[in-house]
């Protein structure tokens, strides 16, 4: 060993860190490749659909108490109820106005819409934070129709979906959600403990041709569906006509669900 | 060469080759001789073909379910097409349980007798009554 000096030893120091560098930044390069490829942001893919939904408070309140669209969701999705908000599960919910556009609320808001319930779910956002987060990508963005996805079989329960995402859209099993249910349809699985959910927009419905159960129950047809790159859609002659709002827009998610004030 | 200690070397070695033997010995001389699991199979002039061949199931349906479930998921493809070209929702549920319909008397036997413990009906259901 007499025979390695300083001067070489050194010299194989310099080479060996350079390669090391060289290995980094090319392993960093298939990285992006791969987050990029699986569609983490941006809109979708060109000829495809893109869903998205109109909610008409002015309908909706028009039916005080009224619980139909979170019932039929409910039963739909086999979504568990804990009767206790710290471990309650929701996938659609209402909210009051001032909760849900706590920055069009002010001191001089009229009475009825300060406090008329306004229902929300998850808004399918463009820019999913949720789904930048997810470090198994059990969440997703489907490129096809803007879906923003969920697979339960891949989530690990790490919850950073729950705090990415601004509209508190998410909910997470704490308990073993199945005594909880009171009716369990066998069609659609139920979810297991330490596992977060959220609307899917009844994505197995749309598969089928379906409106979502929210939208098929509400008696006011105060919700509208459909595909917004569909020029004759329902949704489009709603959002044409009517001045609608979204949630927290300044946050840059771009959400999918519209409302009508 | 000479050994020392033999004796007692070799009682020890006698007592290990006996010990580490006697599962063997044991299950000659008092083990059951284990048996095949029955499955409950489905009625075949009602339900002649499967979604894939017999000895492909048998061997690989995990993996046909793990494809099923990839297909449905993440690509949002639905439909199987058998191999004579008949067309099944991808439905663990739906699909499989419409033939098998005891999980306790079909899938169960053979999981219970091979040790595993698939997690599927963790989520999945089971129909009720089974």
């Amino acid at each position: 060993m007499t025979d390695v000096d300083r001067r070489n030893f050194l010299k194989k120091c310099a080479l060996g860190a350079a390669l090391g560098v060289a290995g980094g930044t090319g392993g960093a390069g298939i990285i992006k490749a791969a987050v990029s490829d699986e569609g983490r942001s941006g809109g979708t893919a060109a000829g495809g659909k893109r869903w998205a939904m109109v909610i008409d408070l002015k309908k909706c309140r028009s039916r005080e108490g009224c619980t139909d669209c979170r019932e039929a969701c409910n039963v739909t999705h086999n979504v568990p109820d804990f009767d206790n908000p710290k471990d309650e599960v929701k996938w659609i919910w209402k909210e009051s106005f001032e909760h849900v556009f706590h920055d069009e609320t002010h001191a001089r808001l009229n009475d009825h819409l300060k406090h008329s319930p306004v229902p929300v779910l998850c808004n399918h956002c463009d820019n999913p934070s949720c789904v930048q987060v997810c470090p198994t990508q059990a969440t997703w963005k489907r490129k096809s129709d803007g879906l923003v996805m969920m697979d339960w079989h891949r989530c690990i329960g790490c919850r950073y979906c729950m705090v990415a995402c601004p509209y508190g859209s998410r909910s997470f099993n704490w308990r073993d959600p199945r005594p909880h249910i009171k009716k369990i349809d066998p069609r659609f699985p139920t979810r297991k403990l330490g596992v977060v959910e959220k609307c899917t927009f009844c994505e197995s419905r749309l598969a089928k041709g379906l409106k979502p159960a929210c939208v098929e129950a509400c008696k006011e047809k105060a919700m509208v569906f459909g595909d917004l790159e569909d020029t004759e859609s329902e949704v489009r002659e709603v959002l044409a006509k009517n001045f609608t709002i979204r949630r927290r827009p300044g946050l840059g998610t771009q959400p999918q669900v519209y409302y009508i004030v | 060469m000479k050994l020392f200690n033999g004796g007692p070397i070799f009682f020890g070695l006698i007592v290990f080759l006996v010990l580490a033997s006697l599962p063997f010995w044991y299950n000659a001389a008092f083990g059951t001789s284990t048996t095949r699991p029955e499955l409950e199979l489905p009625d075949k002039k009602v339900h002649p073909n499967c979604v894939a061949a017999t000895e492909y199931m048998r061997n690989s349906h995990m993996e046909l379910l793990n494809e099923w479930r990839d297909a449905v998921v993440r690509e949002g493809e639905r439909t199987h097409v058998a191999p004579d070209g008949k067309k099944y929702e991808m439905s663990l549920t739906i699909t499989c349980l419409n033939c098998h319909t005891s999980k306790k008397n079909f899938c169960d036997r053979c999981h219970d007798y091979l040790g595993v413990h698939p997690y599927c009906w963790d989520c999945h259901v089971v129909p009720e009554g089974d």
